[in-house]
Order: C-alpha cells, then structure tokens, then sequence
C-alpha cells in the first residue's frame, strides 16, 4: 500500500492541529498563530500534490478502512479514499486556501482577534479535507458538520454587529434544515446496507452490490429506495451550496470578513454540496437494469433545481449594490450551474465547472476585499468608481476573473460553463434546462459588467461625510486612511490575486473539447489531443452561440454603464430627474438605475425586483412562517403545561392536603374532643356489641 | 473495592458535618476529596473491568429469612453510569464552591446524595436497589428547599411527591414480583430467570417501567423536571438532570425490562392504533422529544430552557430503550452519560457562571448585558456545551443520538424522522438561548458594571465535563466496548428472546 494512502489523513490533521494550537495561544501571538496556519496550510498542499502524482500514476481508486466502533451488533468503519476525484478536490482546496490564508494577513492584519481567526481558518480548512477525503457517509457528515459550525463562527466572526450575529444565525439553521435530509438519509442508507463505507472491496454502500439491492425496492410511493435516498442526501446539498429554496443564508453570510467570504463561501464549503453529489453519483444514478431512461429522477430533481437556481440567482444578482452580495447572488447562480452539470452530464462536467469556479470566484471576491480594505471599508459599488487608476493590479486581476466567470471565449469559464451547456443540449428529457442556463450566461455577463463599471470606470465618488455605519464595518484601524484615496493593497494582498489570476485564465485548457484531460483523469479513460472533436456533436455551433451570448451581454452592460459612467452616487443623477416616482417609492436607495427603466432591460428589471421580492418575501416567508407555526406550538404547548398537566397536579395535592386537614381536625389536640369521640366510639361499640349477642 | 464509593460518599458526609462552623474551608476540601476517591475508584475498576461480566463487588446475607442480601455487583451499564456519577459529583462541587450558606449541611447532603446514587448502580438486589433510591429522595428534597431559588418550596415538595409516587408504583411492582417468585430471593439474576406468567408481565412491565420513568421525564409524567432543575442549586440541578434522572432510566432498563421484557410483547389485539406497551412508551418518549423542545423554545427564564431540554433529551434515552434492538438501547445507555454530562455543563453555565453573577436568569434582561464581553469564558463554554447539545459530531450527544436514530428507523421508521424534527427544533431553541444570553445588543451603559471573573473551580469543573464529552465524542468505543457486552450478556437473555431483532 502506498505510503500516502496510509497517510492521507495528515492532510485534515495538520490545520486541524493547527487550530487546536493557536486555540490555546493567547491573543497576542499573532505571527505564530498566522505561522502555524499557514505553514500547515502549505505542508497540507505538498502532501496534497503527493496524492495528485499518485493518482496520476495510478488513477484507480484505493481505499483504507479501519474499524471505529460497535453500532450494536455490526461493527462501524470510518476510512478514506483516494481517487481522483479526491486529488483534484485536495489540490483545490488546499491551494487556494492557502493563498487566501496569504491574503487574510494583510486583510485582518489590524483586527484585534487575528490569532481567532486563524484559528476557525485552520478549523474550517480541516474539516473541509476531511469532507473530501472521506470514504465514509458518516465520516463526511461528521466534518461536513464541523465545517458547517466553523462557518457559523466565522459569519458572526464580528459578533458585535447585530447583523452578523442574526446572519451566522440564519446560515446555520438555515444549513441545518438542509443536514436533517442528509441525515435522514444516512440512516435510511444504513438501515438498508448495513455499511456507510462509500467504497469497500465490492461491499461498500455505492458499490454494486449495495445498489442493485436498493434499486430493486421501492418505497410506498412507488420511488426506488435509491432514488429516494438520492433525494434526502441531495437535500443536504441544497442546503450547503444554496440552491434554491435553501439560498436565502448565503447572500447574509456575506457579514463575515471578505477572506472568509472567498474560502468559505465562494471555494470550498458551498461547493461541498456539489461535491456531495458527485460523491454519491453512483447512488443517485442507480437505475434498474431495464429502466427505459438513463436519467433518474434523483438526476432530474438535481438538474432542475440547479437551472432554476441559476436563474433565479443571476436575475435577483442584477439588483443589488453591495460589491459583496452581487459576487455572493453569482456564486449561488454558479452553484446552480454545477448541479445542472451534474444532473444532465455527469461528475466530470459538474466538477470541472467546480474547480474552476473555486479559482476566480476565490479571486473575485478576494479582488473585492482589497477593493474594500482600500476604500476604508466601503461596500457600496455606488460610492466606488475610477478605481482602475488607484488599484492597477487589483483591476487586471478582477477583469481577469470577471472574464471567466462570465465565460469570455478562452478564459477559464468559457470552457467549463460551455461544457455544461453543451450536456444540456444534449439532455434526452428536456430542453428546459438548457435555455434557463443560456438565460443565465447572458445575465451573468450583464450583472458583472455593471460591477466592474460601477467600481473601476467613471470617477471616485465616496464623498468624505459618508456612512458611518461602514466605518463600524471592520474592526480596522479606520482612522489611518479614513479621509484618504483609495489605495492599492499591500504585497501580501495582490500577490494572491495575481497567482489566482494565472489560473482563472489558464485552468480551462485542462478541459477543452480537443484535449479534455479533466474528464478522462476523473473517469480513468485514455486521453488524447485532437482538434476535431470541435467539429463533432454540434460542439463549434453551440460554443459560437454562447459566446455571442456572453458578449451581447457584455456589450449591454458596457452599453449601459460604461459608455457614459455615473458621476456621482450622491447627486441627482439622470434617473432621479426621469423617474421620481420610482426614486422616491424606493426610499432613496438608488439600486434602481434608470438605465434599467427606458430600454430593452426593463422587462429583466421587473425580473429581478420581482425575484427580490420572492426572495425577500415568499421563501423567508415560508421560513418564517415555519418558525411561527413552531413558536405557537410552542406556546400552545407551554400552557397546557401550566393550565392541565400542572393544574392537574396541583389539584390532586388540593385533595390530598384537604383530606389531610379534615383528618388533623380530629387531632387537634384537645383532651375534651378526644374525650367526646372516645365516649361516641365507646357508645357506639356498646351498641353494636349488644346488637350482636342479640342477634 | 468499588463499594468504598457508597461508604466514602456516606462517611464524608458525616465527617463534614463534623467541620466547626466558624471555618466552611475544610467542608468544601474534604466533599472535593471523597468525590475525587469514589471517581478514582471507578475509573481503576473500568480499567480492571473485562467486557462482558458481571463482576460481584460485595454479597453478604442481611435478611435472611426473606431471601434479601446485601449484594453488590457492577456490569458494563452500571460502571458507564458509575463514572457518570464520578464526573457529576466532581463537577458538583467545583460549582458550588462559593456556597456560604450552611455549607457543611450542604455538602453532608450533597455527598448522602451521591452515596445513594452509587448504591442503586451497584446495587444487585432488588430491595437493595429499593433503598438506596429512596435513600437519594430526601437530599434533594432539602438541598432545593433550603439553598433554592425561583418557589423553591414548591418545587422540592413537587419533586418529592413525584418521586415518592413513582417509588409507590416501583414497589407495588417489586412486592408482586417477589411473591410470584416464590418469596425466596430478590437477587436480580435470579429473579430475571424466574419465568414470570406473561399476563402478570403485562401489568407489572408498565407499572415498574412508569414507576422509575417519572424520574426520567416521561412525558407526561415531567412536570416536576423543569421546576426542579430551575429552583435548584446549580450543583444540585447538575446533579438533577445529570445524575437523579438517569436512576429512573437505569431503573426502566434493569428492572422493568430485564424482569419482565414479555411485557413488551404484543398484546393481540389494537387500542387506538397501539399493539404493545412498547407502541406506547415510544409515543410518549417521542411526545416527550418534540413536546420538551417546543416548550424550551418560547421560555423566558434561561433555566427552564435547560431544564425543558432535558426533558427532550431524556425522550431519546427512553426512546432508545423502546427501540428494543442493540444499536438502539445501547445508544440509550451512551445518551444516559451523553446528557448527564452535557446537561450537567449547561447548568454550570446559567447556574454558577451566568446567575451568581448578574441575579437574573430573564433571557431578555440579559440580552442588554453583553455577557460575551464580560464573561468570555462562560460564553465559550455554553457554545462548546450547545454544540454538544444539539449532537454535533465530535461530541458524545451525536454518537448516542445516531445510534438512537438508526435504532428507531430499524423498529419505527416515522418515530425516527420525527424524532429528528426534534433535533432541529432543538438546534433552534438552543441557539436562540445561546444568541439572546450573550451576543444580545448591549445598550452601552451596560459595560459600566464589570462582572466578577470567571473563577479556577470554575474552569477546571467545566473543563473536566467538556473533556468527558469529546472524549467519547471522538473515541466512543471506550463506553461502547462495556456497555455492548453487557446487553448482549444472559441477564437480558429474555429480553433477547422476547423481541430482540
């Protein structure tokens, strides 16, 4: 047995010993903290790219098993995998976590909990592999659990806003509700198989073994044990990577610090959902032999909620202001992309669009936090603008990465977001998806090109009386470049981004239709260089296509942003003068743009209000109107506690204590009385004696 | 050597009333010495211990003529709940350190308590057993009345009555038993092999198993629970929900169901959907789940939020013991220790670190405090025993709550589902609690009053319960390997035979 395989575990153990460390350091080792994280961050990474040559020279899947403990009469074993899929995800995450570990340097550098910080960083970073190495549902739940709390402690990480509090709040009941499917699920499973092993010598649980006999049977409503499995572990996913109707947590979780944003979630933890599914792809694929079609409804359920998602996130994306919470509505769209990949075209393609993801939105955000650190803290893409001129490398880096995620010919979105629309296509139950995910492409182009408009083109126009509710923003030192100009990040900051740049726009080559060396590393096939798989399956057509759509999306957002930029966020601009009643019905917050009002865009305006509104109302009002029914429960409950079950103890002791007091009476201590009753009782006894010899 | 855990408990207590008044110092010293023998005794007996056995720890005549004994012998469910005692009593003390009042009445009392709860786990005789329960009533009864808070007079004398019912209904049962067997012996072994008629198992079964659930917090039998634990000393609600609670469910696992598991049989014929007693009892328990965390979850007093949590968590152990297959009670027994000492933290924290401090446990006036401020490490401390709580996994809450699930889905799988609803209802009480205590928005006068810090027993009584719970969290297999042997030993031979899957 190799000795990584053994040894795979040292790649969570390190971050997590790190954090167990500077759990302990007291809050002014600072650089030891950031020390330890780091260097076990980059341990974890050369021990990583061990297990990525390793899989290259041996791609087939290896496993080690060990046994845990007695759950009841079987044993329960934990262990790990390591396949490809494992390598790829390792790679990614150690790699891109530790340049955001890098980054985080600068960024928090002035925040008085830094050596925190790294500590929940570490954590979460853990957790995270342990997600991706396990070979075990119950193992994988476990840390998927644990990176779900660090995420909860890193969202409220600025504990003294309200807002992050009720945020971290939201994100992790919110995710909760998502992990009871999951779990449901994993009992289910086990209750079935009797083993949670993913892969197991031919008797693990997504083996084929395991799913034949789960195929076989079916639930009362006529769904095979394994579709419905599927679907309540495919309820986790939904929660973790946000799809709709679980999204409204992601969008809030935006309240923790821009590092966390970008590892957490843009990176990694929000794709675990989509790592999830591609872990359990074979469960979720399970068909019976004679099945007329080879997608099952498990795979609709996932490609269908993923078209949605990704529309419906990229429309509410197009309305709103804050540099963040734009990039956080893309990630959610992107989330939904992937599982559409997964739903019609398979691991590989899901998973491809997954690691390129990781890198530029992982870039896009961390171009947004050195944005943010240097316009003293200001979030707002409206109080931004010209930035170009101030922030060289953080603007290059940023288009770079908005390139790709809009899927600009050759960058690295082009090909990974191409290839799920090409699945899509090709999908034999419906063409639905497909257009939803076109829809999306053209509005992910649009919304990014306001943003990059919005901050880097036009004129600086953060006047200096503004918010002071952002000055509270970050525990940074504000008044060191409160009053001054935006200015570029320091070393720690842009080098990062410059790296994460490189591979937003080289990644894609990895998975071109010609070479598609992602897709035959995953599947284990052979791979070979020819040009002329462009020509087949409609490939050259389609990719026309959605490039003509990504730059007539482009182009619209340029055409209505950037030829003739906004001057400044507080005058009263263009829009106010055309459209007060829109103005001032908004109370003043100016996400609405009159651009939107007199063009074509109108209708996708409305579009996205109108989501807004859905998101804002119709699913927060379910989820509210959840938490209600069970608060009036609640107190239905606790009154019926105190007006009958406690009543009706208290009535009883009533009874008790009355009988008690009558019976007292008859001691009360007065010789007279006891005189009288002896004297009745002696009567009495006479007579019922005489009676008797009488009788 | 185990039973000097009962006589250490029982001689402390008479040595600290023997401490002069005017110096409380030494009372303190000599309840935190026997406390630490009795769990260091425990723990050496584990190690000894192998798997499987039942090992006799004492056995001398005492009644002769009735057949009873002074018989005292641990097996792997016994000595899980031993070193839960250990823990609790050790915890105990460390937060109740700054009592002033009385203290050498205090910790005489605290120490019989914990002398009457080794003895029942020890106990392996049934009048025995008797005794020492009721031998733990009175303590509590005046610990609460005397050193409680919140109608502490109506509290203690609910628990008492409580108690004393259940014990009513527990010796009914055991009179029965007694003289259906033949008058000869009240050894549980031998009683457990006495082939009782089934019909006789079908009413003494429930009686016994109420009689001790009531301690448990059977819904709807748990009023006394929440009242309990809120007018309670922090030592003694630790000690309460910790400790007391898990009598009643020891007593339901090694009294009714060892002695008359045909008493979960089917009955033949359906009332209202129910086909056994078992049916039954896991309603309730499940009732019990749902019903304590909807409760918890619209409570203003902190304390009764805990207090209410035990209830629903206590619904898992009882649910587990309905479950009637091995993952299922063995996960019952792991809930037992799970919840004895994570409830046991959960008190420490509103009891001694939240309530001695700023005298109120109003979840909306210490909103306005800040408490993550000024008592970081109070605040730290609820999080890790919240997450334990809600059976996050690397605590011991989530191996018992899983295995409790498996269970319940193998016998009834919507029990499972709801009962999971349960965990979430649970994750949101608990959070709510933990938000509103101390990440609440402080109005800014509030910093004006610093709290006084976070004192060593303290640290070291939460430490030592948040150790307990990780370690069995990550490595359960060090209670799992003696409590599996044990169920699956001839004691529960007719268990197995009844209705064992």
């Amino acid at each position: 047995m190799a000795w990584i395989l053994r040894n795979l575990w040292l790649i969570p153990a390190l971050p997590t010993l790190a954090a167990g460390i500077s759990a302990l350091l007291p809050q002014r080792r600072r650089a030891m903290s950031a020390g330890l994280a780091i260097g076990s961050m980059s341990l974890s990474l050369l021990l990583a790219l061990c297990a990525f040559a390793h899989t290259l020279a041996e791609p087939a899947r290896q496993v080690f098993n060990f046994r845990w403990m007695q759950f009841g009469a079987e044993w329960v074993s934990l262990g790990w995998v390591l396949d490809p899929l494992t390598a790829v995800m390792l790679v990614m995450v150690t790699f891109v976590g530790l340049l955001i570990f890098l980054f985080s340097v600068g960024y928090m550098a002035h925040d008085e909990n830094f050596t925190r910080f790294f500590c929940f960083l570490s954590l979460f970073s853990g957790a995270m592999l342990g997600v991706v190495i396990a070979n075990s549902l119950l193992l994988l739940f476990m840390c998927w659990e644990i990176v779900g709390l660090t995420s909860y402690l890193l969202i409220g990480f600025w504990y003294q806003r309200p807002s992050a509090a009720a945020a971290a709040k939201k994100a992790f009941i919110t995710t909760r509700i998502g992990d009871l499917g999951l779990l449901l699920g994993m009992v289910w499973l086990y209750g079935q198989t009797g083993t949670l092993l993913f892969y197991d010598h031919g008797a693990g649980c997504m083996e084929h073994g395991a799913l034949s006999l789960l195929t076989a049977q079916t639930t009362s409503i006529g769904m095979a044990v394994s579709t419905a499995i599927g679907l309540l572990i495919f309820c986790g996913a939904v929660g973790k990577s946000g799809q709709v109707p679980l999204h409204v947590w992601l969008p809030d979780a935006m309240e923790g610090p821009t590092p966390v944003s970008a590892l957490i979630h843009a990176a990694t933890m929000v794709a675990a959902g989509v790592f999830l599914v591609a872990r359990t792809y074979p469960l979720m694929s399970a068909s019976l032999p004679d099945a007329a079609s080879a997608a099952t409804t498990a795979l609709q359920v996932i490609a269908w909620v993923g078209a949605i998602t990704a529309v419906f996130a990229a429309l509410i994306a197009v309305a709103q202001n804050d540099i963040k919470r734009i990039l956080a509505y893309s990630t959610v769209s992107q989330l939904g992309y992937m599982m559409l990949g997964l739903g019609v075209g398979g691991v590989a393609v899901g998973m491809f669009h997954l690691i390129t993801h990781a890198f530029f939105k992982a870039l896009l955000f961390l171009g947004a936090g050195s944005v943010i650190h240097g316009c003293s803290d200001e979030q707002d893409i409206r109080r931004m603008g010209g930035l170009r001129r101030w922030m060289p490398v953080t603007f290059a880096t940023y288009a770079a990465g908005m390139l790709a995620l809009c899927g600009f010919p050759l960058f690295a979105g082009f090909w990974s977001k191409d290839e799920i629309l090409h699945a899509a296509h090709g999908w034999s139950i419906s063409q639905g998806p497909f257009y939803l995910g076109a829809f999306g492409a053209l509005l992910t182009a649009f919304y990014m090109t306001r943003q990059v408009c919005y901050v880097f083109f036009g004129r600086y126009r953060s006047g200096a009386a503004h918010t002071a509710d952002a000055q509270h923003a970050h525990g940074h030192d504000h008044a060191a470049h409160a009053a001054s100009k935006p200015h570029e990040s320091p070393a720690v900051m842009t080098v990062p981004l410059t790296i994460l740049a490189v591979f937003a726009v080289l990644l894609g080559f990895a998975g071109t239709p010609a070479w598609p060396w992602f897709a035959s590393f995953l599947g284990g096939e052979p791979l070979s260089l020819d040009f002329r798989r462009f020509a087949e399956n409609g490939i050259l057509p389609l990719m026309l296509a959605s490039s003509l759509i990504v730059i007539a999306g482009l182009a619209l957002g340029w055409w209505l942003y950037g030829r003739k930029p906004v001057e400044d966020a507080d005058a009263p601009d263009v829009l106010e003068r055309a459209q007060p009643g829109i103005f001032h019905a908004l109370q003043n917050r100016l996400y609405v743009d009159e651009f939107y009002s007199w063009t074509i865009i109108r209708l996708a305006r409305w579009g996205a209000v109108l989501s807004d509104w859905l998101d804002r109302r119709v699913w927060n009002g379910v989820v509210q109107l959840v938490a209600w029914t069970v608060r009036a429960c609640g107190w239905f409950d606790a009154s019926v506690d105190s007006y009958v079950v406690n009543a009706g103890f208290d009535e009883s002791c009533r009874g008790v204590s009355g009988s008690g007091r009558f019976f007292s009476m008859l001691q009360n201590g007065q010789v007279q009385r006891y005189l009288r009753t002896v004297g009745i009782a002696l009567a009495v006894l006479m007579v019922l004696l005489l009676w008797s010899r009488r009788g | 050597m185990l039973a000097w855990t009962i006589y250490i408990s029982f001689l402390g207590a008479a040595a600290v009333m023997a401490v002069p008044r005017e110096n409380a110092r030494p009372a303190r010293w000599i309840a935190l010495l026997c406390a630490l023998a009795g769990f260091g005794i425990t723990l050496a007996a584990a190690m000894q211990y192998r798997a499987g056995e039942l090992m006799t720890v004492a056995d001398a005549r005492w009644i002769p003529q009735l057949g009873i004994e002074y018989h005292l012998a641990i097996d792997g469910i016994s000595l899980t709940l031993l070193l839960l005692t250990g823990i609790a009593a050790i915890a105990g003390i460390l937060f109740s350190w700054n009592i002033e009042r009385r203290v050498q009445e205090f910790f005489a009392l605290y120490l019989a308590l914990i002398g009457g709860v080794y003895g029942v786990f020890l106990s392996f005789d049934l009048f025995l057993l008797f005794i020492f329960y009721e031998i733990a009533i009175i303590p509590k009864y005046f610990l609460i009345a005397i050193w409680g808070s919140t109608r502490r007079e109506y509290a203690a004398m609910k628990l008492a009555l409580y108690s004393f019912v259940g014990s009513a209904m527990v010796l009914a049962g055991m009179i029965a038993a007694f003289v259906t067997a033949g008058a000869t012996t009240m050894n549980l072994a031998e009683l457990a092999r006495y082939p009782f008629p089934v019909h006789f198992q079908m009413w003494a079964f429930p009686l016994v198993f109420v009689g001790f659930a009531i301690l448990a917090g059977l819904w709807p039998f748990h009023t006394w629970a929440p009242t309990g634990h809120v007018a309670a000393p922090t030592a003694a609600s630790m000690l309460l929900a910790g400790v007391v609670m898990k009598l009643g469910a020891y007593g339901c696992l090694r009294v009714a169901m060892m002695l008359f598991p045909q008493g979960l049989d089917p009955w033949g014929f359906h009332v209202l959907g129910f086909g056994s007693w078992r049916d039954v009892f896991a309603l309730m328990a499940l009732i019990g789940i749902l019903y304590g965390a909807t409760v918890a979850l619209v409570q203003k007093d902190f304390k009764f939020v805990i207090g209410y949590s035990s209830v629903s968590h206590m619904g898992f152990v009882l649910l587990g013991l309905m479950t009637l297959n091995l993952i299922g009670l063995d996960g019952a027994v792991l809930q037992m220790f799970s919840h004895g000492v994570i409830a046991g933290l959960l008190f420490a924290v509103v009891g001694r670190m939240i309530y001695d401090r700023t005298h109120t446990r109003n979840l909306n006036e210490l909103e306005t405090m800040r408490l993550s401020r000024s008592l970081p490490f109070a605040a730290v401390t609820f999080i890790v025993a919240a997450m334990a709580s809600i059976g996050l996994p690397g605590f011991s809450g989530f191996i018992a709550e899983l295995q409790i699930l498996i269970g319940a889905w193998r016998a009834f799988p919507a029990f499972a589902m709801l009962a999971g609803v349960g965990i979430l209802v649970g994750i949101a009480f608990t959070w709510r609690a933990l938000q509103k205590a101390f990440f609440g928005e402080a109005a800014p006068a509030a910093e004006a009053h610093p709290l006084p810090p976070v004192t060593l027993p303290e640290k070291l009584g939460a430490l030592l319960l948040m150790t307990a719970t990780l370690v069995i969290g990550l490595y359960p297999r060090l209670l799992v390997d003696l409590i599996l042997p044990s169920l699956n030993s001839p004691l529960f031979a007719g268990l197995h035979k009844a209705v064992w899957r």
